[in-house]
């Protein structure tokens, strides 16, 4: 089966992110595909590759990069909210990249499921 | 349809409007801090005990064991991990997160 | 980069589109970025039904005056949703009766439902957005 998956939190300050990246890791392990992960609201502080967290915590973003990098997963960020939060294309980590929102309705047209995490 | 609530019912009314509007036979699935809803003693456990009547009351397990919850789940609430979660999401035809 | 320029998906499925709008303007962001979801998603021509319950009826109050607060006033887009081929729009009995407001207290027309006519809207969707 395909989930899409929306992510509106962005990381540390919400667990929005790191429960789908459980949700997504787990339903890959499955033998599920997700194809895409949409990042919107304030979901799209996810993608820049510029935070540092402390060397005993998780990196949200990085996580997300190798995840993407291994399984294959478009990670989009919506370039309305991405602007309005000065998220620009040389802050994205590895993996995202910044499109319309016409990428999110079109993960609820095609795929199986569509998954929300948020605040 | 899998019905996901993440709030804390004592901070936010997610739960309440969930259950207001989830058909007979709905799965309601407890995630992050919703968790705290499902266990013994808490403020919300009549509303739950008296949900899972009609519905399928689920919990994720992880979170509980985050929050030193695990050992205080309300009988008849089902605990699951995220392969667990993502099963529900799978067997149900559509899915919706009261955020 | 337009969110505009891919309207069109090319498969031909419609879904039937759930936009669930359970929060207040202003206070937090949700509501005026939800919106901007809905007007996307009619441009690809999905079945879309926008619902306002609990606190978001808020966001249909007649008489909105955002000046004082200095940001933009989105309410007058609900009034414009016509023009976007979107005409279902949804409100509890319940969240207008436990805030004191009736149909007359808001900016667009909507269809007010029983909460067993909206479980069984909520039930018939394919795709639910909550914002």
């Amino acid at each position: 089966m395909q989930f899409g998956i929306l992510i509106n939190e962005g990381p540390y300050n919400h667990q929005a992110s790191d429960s789908a990246y459980l949700f997504a890791r787990n339903a890959i392990e499955k033998g599920h595909t997700v194809p895409r992960v949409f990042f919107y609201h304030d979901g799209v502080n996810n993608s820049t590759r510029m935070g540092e967290p402390p060397q005993d915590d998780r990196n949200v973003t990085t996580r997300w990069s190798k995840l993407a990098e291994e399984h294959g997963i478009d990670l989009v960020v919506c370039v309305a909210a991405a602007l309005r939060r000065g998220i620009k294309d040389e802050l994205l980590a590895p993996g995202f990249r910044i499109s319309g929102l016409g990428q999110l309705v079109e993960m609820g047209i095609q795929y199986d499921r569509l998954v929300t995490f948020g605040d | 349809m899998l019905h996901i609530v993440n709030k804390s019912a004592t901070e936010r009314s997610s739960l309440d409007s969930c259950l207001r509007l989830a058909t007979k036979g709905s799965a309601v699935l407890l995630i992050e801090d919703a968790v705290y809803a499902a266990t013994k003693g808490s403020a919300a456990a009549a509303k739950i005990q008296a949900a899972a009547a009609g519905l399928k009351i689920y919990a994720l397990g992880p979170d509980l064991a985050a929050r030193g919850m695990a050992g205080r789940v309300l009988d008849g609430v089902n605990v699951v991990d995220y392969g667990g979660f993502v099963d529900l999401v799978a067997e149900h035809r559509n899915c919706q997160s009261w955020l | 980069m337009s969110d505009m320029d891919m309207e069109d998906d090319g498969s031909g499925i419609v879904k039937k589109f759930m936009f669930l709008n359970r929060k207040a303007p202003h206070g937090t962001v949700y509501a005026l970025e939800g919106l901007e979801v809905v007007l996307i998603t009619a441009a690809f021509d999905q079945d879309v039904s926008l619902v306002f319950t609990d606190d978001g009826v808020y966001q249909l109050m007649k008489g909105i005056d955002t000046k004082g607060i200095e940001v933009k006033d989105f309410s007058k887009t609900y009034r414009a949703l016509d023009g976007y081929d979107i005409e279902k729009l949804y409100v509890d009995q319940s969240s207008l009766d436990a805030r004191g407001l009736t149909e007359d207290d808001l900016i667009v027309d909507v269809t007010v439902l029983s909460d067993d006519e909206m479980k069984n809207l909520m039930d018939e969707q394919d795709v639910v957005i909550s914002f």
